[in-house]
């Protein structure tokens, strides 16, 4: 049973292809250890809202390319018939009438869900403490947080109770989670995987991206995720394949390390783990060399006006009237909206609420946002002027190792700060991978790569190669 | 700008302060009803957020264009075609209160 | 859209009065639903008094995860519009979402557009275009009052179907000076939109739906005062009669000394009550930022080639041909042009090829036929267009009398027919030899003798009841040109 489950997604669905692996038995292997993690409930790491029943066969099509292995799906995807809560009392038990465009390509690909998983309320969040349906526990040490907003995958995935996993990132809450848990995550280019069915956090950063054990899963899972969707107006059609990596060299690339954020404010634990990245960078052929972003600093300040704004404006549909929570016997019309809001919204998701609405609203637009999304305009081009110099940049993926449970959650600014150097890359809309580059304290340090627009291939080769060299262990984290 | 300072946060004074009626009039645009002793709370936090984010009006931005769409490409349109549309039971399954085939609110004249 | 609070408005007591005459300066504020075949922003067919929530999608619900896709017709329309209109098409163009809650609007937001609107600028005749464009309709709600309460209070329904479906919104500048123009303009805008094809223009239906901004300036002035909103008048006549009213209370205010508040009213067409429309809350802050998840719409050389190669003939291009190449008068060629029906009936009638003067012609037409359809449609009245072109080619050979061929005009409009049969089943033939017609004349001067003494002193006017003498006796069949000449010969005057 255990060999089964050390199969990276890519192996297993070889495996599948070629006959010696059954894809109901992988599937069911799955199945109950995410089943026994959510009924361990305080015992268990949390990661699951959802988790498909015993009586599910499960077995996608053997001759699709992803055929036959489980997918574990985070709880914001729309999936028919499926709770589909984003993490929200708001939408406790919400049963959506669609799947997502994305999930239903993966279907089509053969893969087939597993479970839906725990996340931030909204998608807001960097620890995933704010969950209506509890705190996710990071694997490597169950004191600690996973990160956010996609924490349910990320630990499912770092301790085998998944194969891979769907994650969404708006400002950074694939890769952050990733780098928490020690695997692969990637947040693509803007526009290359669909959005709809994705109930929207922040509709001009939001993009659905894979969590996997390695960077060919990851590779993997992108191919058959990317496309241009018709019921999504900003998708684009992703201008070449996506392939699988393979690269053993960094010979010829150039790696740009921006001083902005890759210096103060980062954990010595971390920045030594990263040095150390970039040493082996060097010693795989890749040049190392300054660049400067000097927005980069403004980049959190910018987010945080710009993401509540339109989330602010998202969540407006959460009123009571055609789905999800409604205030018991309101007493006239604003009662029900103000006290069904009142009652089905974290404290996290009302404050960006808060702050969202204000930014907009009479007087403030041009100083909150307006200025912020000009401040996006120069986060872009000072990206343009460094890939002028470099292939593909390099930081730290976030300011520290996993922290513990309820350390950060008296002071939001604190918690934003986790962000720091993974905004940036969604302002930009470019595409960036975190893997996982060493330990500090015996917690995993991520590694994040960026590369511009459409660049996923070169980040994927980039990835590997050091992933190959680096050789982390992320077995510590299994059940 | 927010500035992390060795991964710990200082506790900054606040230059911005959201007064309690800014406070309420903004819950009230949200539709959020703000229990008495969350107002204050709420004040707080805000008033920590925006000191910091209020930093981008230090930035020269003069002449920089905004980004609204990151995406550099005009919109695809939609031919002006039929789709399928939800069965009624399916569009009204998830709703609080139904009534003759709507959804049943408080009306707004009350 | 706002949660009404309905009080009466009363003008302020005190204050000093004056003597200031007052012109009105009014906006207009056009919604027009666009006959595609599918929603603004998803596949949904449009529909009309169909059950409730039949027409209905993930998107057009507002559920979550869904997402809007801008429908290309609906840009075609917008585009034809703005071309009929002469406006400047922007190159580029983008939604924007308007913030705010009602049950109606199923996002929390309406995807609208803020400053970079489809089309600016134009006119049609003598009224300016600010702006024209697109946006979605808001979902029907349904008060079903105390019949339905839920939870102690009154309570209403919503029906998605209508939600969604295209918007054109057409915003004037403040040109119209009086409700009566308001009216006629807003017949003319129709029709122009009717011809496009772009709408089917319905008041009754909704798919055309009107709002005034009124405003008051001492005549003269180029200020412009504070203006009122005034909505919900779904008909030209309700309109008219909501514009004078509030014109009328705001003469009541100024006059009295007082101020007119900015503010939203609602006119009741039955007791003609303009009531206030505040809401609980100030004036709506809709917190527009542009929408995410549309892109910038360019319009393309070819977009607008094809929206013009979609429209017949313009009518202010129809106009000018008129006046160009049939020497018809400027306001004959105006008249005729911005009515479609009856340009058309007129060329038709051109058609026949009598021997009429288009002008002789296009007068039958924009007078005398447009005078007895009571803004119908020409095309479904009974008279035909060779049938008018027949009867003018009568009266022109003096076969029959102008009174004669007004006659015949009543019968074809109100029963078809050729005028000839008419003229000879009536027998409105013009009187036949000069000695028969001078006979009558004859009598007549014998029958009315102080009138003819009065002509014969000078008085032209007192020919009046000696030429209706005439006309009686022949049934209206002689020429009025013809009699008044007999009259003075015989009278030697």
């Amino acid at each position: 049973m255990s060999d089964v489950l050390s199969l990276s997604a890519a192996q297993a669905a070889d495996a599948i292809a070629a006959g010696s692996l059954s894809a109901q038995e992988l599937f069911e292997a799955y199945r109950a250890r995410a089943a026994a993690d959510r009924a361990a409930g305080e015992e268990g790491l949390n990661c699951f809202t959802w988790v498909a029943g015993g009586d599910q066969a499960g077995g996608g099509g053997a001759n699709a390319p992803l055929g036959g292995v489980p997918l574990a799906v985070k709880d914001l995807f729309c999936t028919e018939g499926v709770p589909s809560q984003s993490g929200s009392r708001i939408l406790e038990g919400y049963l959506p009438p669609y799947t997502a465009s994305v999930v239903r390509r993966l279907y089509g690909a053969g893969a087939t869900l597993l479970a839906k998983t725990n996340q931030d309320e909204f998608a807001m969040g960097s620890s995933n403490e704010n969950s209506a349906f509890g705190a996710v526990r990071n694997p490597w040490d169950r004191e600690r947080v996973p990160g956010g907003s996609s924490g349910g995958s990320a630990a499912a995935v770092a301790a085998g109770l998944a194969p891979w996993a769907l994650g969404t990132d708006t400002g950074g809450s694939i890769r952050q989670p990733a780098a928490l848990c020690g695997i692969v995550g990637l947040k693509p280019t803007y526009g290359s995987v669909s959005r709809y069915g994705m109930i929207a956090f922040a509709s001009s950063l939001d993009q659905a991206g894979p969590i996997t054990r390695d960077v060919r899963d990851a590779a993997l899972l992108l191919r058959y995720m990317v496309g241009h969707d018709p019921c999504d107006a900003t998708s684009l059609q992703f201008p070449h394949e996506i392939e699988l990596p393979s690269a053993a060299r960094l010979d010829g690339v150039r790696l740009g390390v921006p001083n902005e954020l890759s210096g103060e404010g980062i954990e010595a634990g971390v920045l030594d783990a990263f040095h150390a990245a970039l040493e082996r960078a060097r010693e795989l052929g890749a040049e190392v060399r300054e660049v400067e972003l000097p927005h980069a600093p403004h980049a959190l300040s910018a987010y945080y006006v710009l993401a509540p704004a339109e989330a602010s404006s998202n969540l407006a549909r959460f009123d009571g009237v055609r789905y999800g929570l409604r205030a018991e016997n309101p007493t006239d019309l604003l009662d029900m909206y103000t006290r069904t809001r009142h009652d089905g919204f974290g404290p996290e998701v009302k404050r960006r609420i808060m702050l969202g609405t204000y930014a907009l609203s009479s007087g403030y637009y041009d100083a909150y946002y307006g200025r912020a999304q000009r401040v996006r305009t120069k986060i872009a081009e000072d990206f343009r002027t460094a890939f002028a110099q470099v292939e593909l940049i390099v930081t730290p993926t976030a300011p520290s190792v996993a922290f513990k449970l309820g350390e950060k959650t008296a002071d939001p600014l604190a918690m934003y700060l986790n962000d720091y150097c993974t905004v940036p890359m969604s302002l930009a809309g470019i595409p960036a991978i975190s893997i996982p580059c060493g330990l500090s304290q015996g917690l995993p340090v991520g590694l994040q790569i960026a590369g511009p627009a459409f660049s996923e291939n070169r980040l994927l080769d980039a990835a590997y190669a050091l992933e190959q060299s680096i050789g982390f262990d992320g077995t510590p984290a299994r059940v | 700008m927010i500035v992390p300072a060795a991964g710990r946060w200082r506790s900054v004074q606040c230059a911005t302060v959201i007064e309690r009626d800014e406070v309420l009039h903004v819950a009230r645009l949200a539709r959020l009803a703000l229990a008495e002793d969350e107002v204050e709370p709420m004040a707080r936090e805000l008033s920590a957020v925006l000191d910091h984010v209020a930093k981008i009006g230090e930035l020269d931005l003069d002449g920089v264009p905004a980004t609204s769409h990151v995406v550099d490409v005009t919109g695809a349109l939609r031919p002006d075609e039929p789709r399928p549309c939800l069965p009624r039971e399916v569009a009204l399954s998830q709703a609080p209160a139904v009534a003759d085939g709507g959804f049943l609110v408080p009306s707004p004249q009350a | 859209m706002s949660e009404p609070q309905r009080t009466p408005r009363q003008p302020p007591a005190g204050g000093s009065s004056n003597d200031l005459a007052y012109e009105p300066v009014i906006g207009l504020e056009i919604h027009v639903q666009l006959a595609t075949a599918t929603k603004m922003f998803c596949g949904c067919e449009l529909s009309f008094g169909d059950p409730p929530n039949t027409h209905t999608c993930p998107v057009c619900l507002g559920l979550p995860g869904s997402l809007p896709v801008a429908n290309a017709r609906a840009v075609h329309f917008g585009l034809m519009i703005g071309l009929a209109l002469g406006s400047e098409l922007a190159p580029r163009s983008i939604f924007h979402r308007k913030n705010y809650f009602y049950p109606d609007l199923p996002k929390g937001y309406q995807i609208s557009q803020y400053d970079e609107p489809l089309c600016r600028g134009g006119r049609l005749a003598e009224v300016r275009i600010h702006r024209v464009h697109l946006e979605e309709d808001a979902a029907k709600l349904i008060h079903i009052g105390s019949s339905g309460r839920i939870h102690g209070s009154d309570a209403s329904i919503v029906d998605f179907n209508r939600g969604g479906t295209p918007l054109a919104e057409i915003v004037t500048e403040p040109d119209v000076r009086s409700p009566e123009q308001a009216s006629e303009w807003l017949k003319l805008l129709r029709s122009t939109l009717r011809q496009l094809g772009v709408s089917d223009v319905n008041m009754e239906e909704g798919s055309l739906r009107c709002d005034a901004n009124i405003s008051l300036r001492p005549t003269g002035s180029s200020e412009l005062g504070v203006k009122t909103e005034l909505k919900n008048m779904n008909s030209f006549r309700f309109i008219e009669r909501g514009i004078r009213a509030e014109i009328a209370r705001q003469e009541k205010v100024l006059q009295a000394g007082g101020t007119v508040e900015q503010e939203t009213l609602h006119f009741d067409p039955a007791s003609g009550a303009i009531t206030s429309l505040r809401s609980k809350e100030e004036a709506h802050d809709y917190r527009y930022f542009p929408e995410p998840d549309l892109l910038p719409v360019a319009i393309s050389q070819e977009m607008i080639d094809a929206a013009r190669a979609d429209m017949t003939e313009l009518p202010a291009d129809r106009a000018e041909r008129f006046a160009r190449e049939l020497v018809l008068s400027p306001e004959s060629a105006q008249q005729l042009a911005f009515r479609a029906g009856l340009a058309d009936f007129f060329e038709a009638a051109l058609a026949v090829q009598v021997d009429v003067p288009a002008q002789t012609l296009a007068n039958w037409v924009t007078v005398e036929l447009a005078g007895r359809l009571d803004d119908g449609d020409p095309a479904e009245a009974h008279a035909t267009p060779q049938a008018l072109a027949e009867l003018a080619a009568m009266v022109a050979s003096k076969q029959i009398s102008v009174g004669a061929g007004r006659q015949v005009l009543d019968r074809l409009v109100a029963e078809g027919g050729e005028p000839r049969a008419i003229v000879e089943a009536e027998g409105l033939a013009a009187i036949g030899g000069e000695d028969e017609l001078a006979g009558v004349v004859a009598a007549a001067l014998q029958a009315n003798a102080d009138a003819a003494a009065r002509v014969r002193e000078g008085n032209a006017k007192a020919i009046g009841p000696i030429v209706g003498y005439v006309m009686r006796e022949t049934k209206g069949r002689a020429d009025g040109t013809e009699v008044a000449r007999l009259v003075h010969e015989q009278l030697g005057s």
